[in-house]
């Protein structure tokens, strides 16, 4: 690399190698960010992205390699040295303290003192001062547990800005975002750059890279592919370097034919200041979405569904027959399954291996003879899901942690396709998962609709919810907005119902 | 992969324990090079094993609350209460009386799993912190047994209760083998039932548990009531091997208990624990008691010791998970 390109460049990363006890997982990898551009870093999951932000952070180490801020090589041992270069991060996670207000977790970790004290009004002063000039309309004053998602990652992004800084890394920041919410991001992602801010997006939604960046770097298993500028490239050429081989069709063909008789029907369902009168029905066979924002109270409704969430009011038909669900048991004994959109916190049991995550539900009807648990019919059972779901595992008695996301959520949900489901309702299931193991559950939720099981997908993303689903549900702030069928579903008619906006019209 | 697990294989724990088998390999040595030639002996081993087994049959159902995610503080004041309370059971069946003998045994487990159904509902059902909920029962029956006492000895008539603590059966005391079959019935609970499997889920994340169906409330409650049923079992041979409980007896046992568990390897944040490393952990801690006494080493010094083996059997726990 020639001196003159170092010097134009505000970030430079030579030859960085990260290893993990011995596993390589970034393979030297070089390239240049420009001052005042928006970089996009691209990969599948596992592809060494997540690692090598940590690296700028000083979360982690190299193994070798050297970073060069603004022409002179650096050392960031941790994150509060990268914070004082002018690095600040926006996790994919959010890192917020909810019991706290706004503007003492912006200033969580520099705080300003007057003396011994907390000179609390200059915090205020200054977050507020920040806020306004970003146009982020927030009180910081206000608990962070009153605020919505999009409103939290406005506070991530003032507490990353906070000392200036020049580099801004944001992290899959769209995970929990819904389509307008993104917008609000972008805009604001926008303003920062006319204020001379360089950024980094993380991201594996290429759409989004294509319109937010101006370059891209593509990595997979650990290697750099390129860096492109977005002019050149489209996404599906950014697809196939980061898959590294083409796919076809990410959504199998969508069901046509006539969906069966109403396996479910849920009838005024109603939990004070949360849901108001959810009405709607599950006909056999049919992939029915739920769509709106977050919060909107799809994942509510599902949850009373499970008997997860106590009902004020409202009753539960199956197969014509009204049910009472007031524990998870009810809902696996009326064969009603649900995997939760929080796969960590809600999900697979980390600690636990591949046999023990997939019979947890089905343990005692299935596994235990005399008391007993049989670990032989287990692992065959485990062995057979492992082979059908295409788990790529090396070992069926590996912990679940060690496990990528993708290999994860399959685990989830051969646990609960063991305890054979009539009606299988699958929330946010490919958050966080890379685009192979995606369409593997696109295929997977398609052919068991076919087989006449009655398959709910909550999505937030739109794409998910216009390509597999027959009939689509849009809740807005705790009510049924709508239903949308057929050709009906279209991006625009969805956001309109959930929003109550009609855009870009 | 094909390694069945019919029956009640003891292979799980090898690997784990390896560290624990090094130690007591370390020890033995020691022994030797020490030139102690009592500490091999039969009798000092089976002395050893005897003074462990009160606290380590506490430390097995301790274990399983440590797995569920929680902690049992009052244990070691249970253990005096369901002791003395027993003993007030057993005086009213007169001097001679072998049905008393059998009934109290009976009432000593019950009461034992009645007072540890009693936190285990406080955090099972009332979601209370288990460290707060047992430091309150701790104190409640500490002062009730020196109530009912009136702060004196409660004494045996029974002329025969005596033989229960102190007997010898097959070459071992009858502690010992209480402490062996209680953790071997522990072991298959933990590791061949549906219970053991949901416990170590539900500690390991509770969320988790409650969303795959799992009755969480009862998975709670019940290492509280196993260890209740522990207690009734050491209290029995306490009280039994001295024919007498003092209300002040059995103080500091939910130290040595938490100790045998967290030395055999069970995690204090929950969901991963091993019953025969709580055993060997107990065990471990006897022969190192052992050995001072041996070395001439003040007993003062003792708990300073067993404090340091804690402490360095849970720095390798901390850095095996990293």
């Amino acid at each position: 690399m020639d001196t003159s390109q170092l010097s134009q460049d505000i970030l430079n990363l030579v030859g960085i190698s990260k290893e993990f006890s011995s596993v390589r997982v970034l393979d030297t990898i070089t390239f240049g960010i420009r001052p005042g551009e928006i970089m996009g870093l691209i990969g599948e999951n596992g592809a060494g992205k997540s690692t090598l932000i940590k690296i700028i952070c000083g979360i982690y180490q190299q193994s070798s390699g050297q970073v060069i801020l603004e022409g002179k090589a650096v050392d960031i041992p941790d994150y509060i040295t990268a914070k004082h270069l002018g690095i600040g991060i926006v996790p994919q996670e959010f890192n917020l303290i909810n019991s706290l207000t706004v503007y003492e977790n912006i200033f969580l970790g520099s705080e300003i003192h007057k003396g011994l004290f907390l000179d609390k009004r200059r915090m205020r002063e200054i977050a507020s001062e920040q806020l306004a000039q970003l146009k982020m309309p927030l009180d910081v004053n206000r608990l962070v547990s009153e605020l919505s998602v999009a409103e939290k990652q406005m506070v991530e992004i003032s507490k990353a800005m906070i000392l200036e800084a020049r580099i801004l890394i944001f992290d899959e920041p769209t995970t929990t975002l819904t389509g307008h919410e993104v917008e609000i991001l972008f805009s604001l992602m926008r303003k920062l750059k006319a204020k001379g801010v360089t950024m980094i997006f993380v991201s594996h939604k290429l759409h989004e890279v294509t319109t937010i960046c101006d370059r891209v770097t593509i990595l997979r298993d650990g290697k750099l592919i390129g860096v492109d500028e977005i002019a050149d490239v489209d996404e599906e050429a950014l697809a196939r370097k980061m898959v590294g081989r083409d796919f076809s069709q990410v959504f199998p063909p969508k069901i046509t034919r006539s969906s069966g008789e109403e396996m479910l029907s849920v009838q005024d369902l109603s939990i004070t200041g949360l849901l108001h009168h959810i009405t709607f029905n599950l006909r056999k066979g049919e992939i029915l979405g739920f769509a709106g924002l977050v919060g909107a109270g799809r994942t509510e409704t599902m949850e009373a569904l499970m008997g997860l969430r106590k009902i004020d009011s409202g009753k539960v038909f199956i197969g014509g027959k009204q049910v009472r669900i007031k524990h998870p048991k009810d809902a696996v004994k009326n064969n009603l399954g649900y995997i939760s959109e929080d796969r960590q916190g809600k999900g697979v049991v980390q600690i636990f291996d591949i046999p023990k995550n997939i019979s947890l539900i089905s343990l005692r009807n299935k596994y235990v003879n005399k008391g007993f648990i049989d670990k032989n019919q287990e692992a065959i059972a485990a062995r057979k899901y492992v082979k059908d779901f295409n788990i790529v595992a090396s070992s069926l008695n590996m912990e679940l942690k060690y496990f990528s996301g993708g290999n994860q959520q399959k685990v989830y949900l051969a646990r609960w396709m063991d305890t054979g489901p009539q009606i299988l309702i699958l929330d946010e299931p490919t958050r966080g998962i890379d685009i192979n193991a995606k369409s593997e559950i696109y295929e997977f939720v398609h052919t068991l609709a076919a087989s006449g099981i009655g398959c709910i997908l909550v999505s937030s993303e739109l794409e998910e919810i216009i390509g597999l689903c027959t009939r689509v549900y849009v809740l807005r702030e705790g009510q049924i907005a709508d239903c949308l069928e057929g050709q009906d579903i279209t991006e625009e008619n969805i956001m309109f119902n959930a929003t109550g906006i009609k855009e870009g019209i | 992969m094909g390694d069945s697990t019919r029956g009640f294989s003891l292979r799980k724990f090898k690997l784990k324990d390896h560290s624990l088998g090094m130690a007591f390999v370390v020890l033995l040595i020691i022994a030797t090079i020490m030139g102690w030639p009592n500490f091999l002996k039969v009798r000092n081993l089976t002395n050893i094993l005897r003074q462990i087994s009160y606290t380590g049959i506490i430390g097995l159902g301790m274990t399983l609350v440590i797995i569920s995610g929680g902690i049992d503080l009052s244990v070691g004041s249970m253990t005096a209460f369901v002791g003395g309370i027993s003993i007030f059971f057993l005086n009213l069946f007169g001097v001679h009386s072998p049905l008393g003998i059998v009934l109290t045994i009976l009432f000593a487990l019950v009461l034992g799993m009645a007072c540890g159904f009693v936190n285990g509902i406080l955090v099972a059902k009332f979601k209370m912190a288990p460290f707060i909920v047992t430091l309150g029962t701790m104190s409640i029956f500490r002062s009730l047994i020196q109530y009912f006492s009136n702060a004196g000895t409660i004494l045996s008539v029974n002329n025969s209760y005596g033989k229960l603590g102190s007997g010898v059966f097959f070459g071992l005391p009858i502690p010992v083998w209480c402490f062996l079959g209680v953790g071997i019935l522990l072991h298959i609970v933990l590791n061949n039932t549906s219970f053991g499997r949901y416990l170590c889920a539900t500690g390991s994340n509770e969320q988790v548990a409650r969303y795959s169906a799992i009755n969480v409330a009862i998975i709670k409650l019940l290492p509280y009531v196993i260890t209740g049923f522990t207690v009734g079992v050491t209290a029995l041979m306490w009280s039994s091997r001295l024919n007498c409980i003092n209300p002040s007896d059995c103080t500091s046992y939910e130290m040595d208990a938490i100790a045998a568990a967290v030395i055999g390897g069970t995690l204090m944040s929950g969901g991963k624990g091993s019953i025969i490393g709580t055993m060997m952990g107990a065990i471990m801690i006897g022969v190192i008691n052992n050995m001072l006494v041996m070395g001439g080493i003040s007993a003062f010094l003792q708990q300073a010791v067993k404090g340091l083996v804690i402490i360095v059997a849970v720095l390798m726990q901390y850095n095996n998970n990293k």
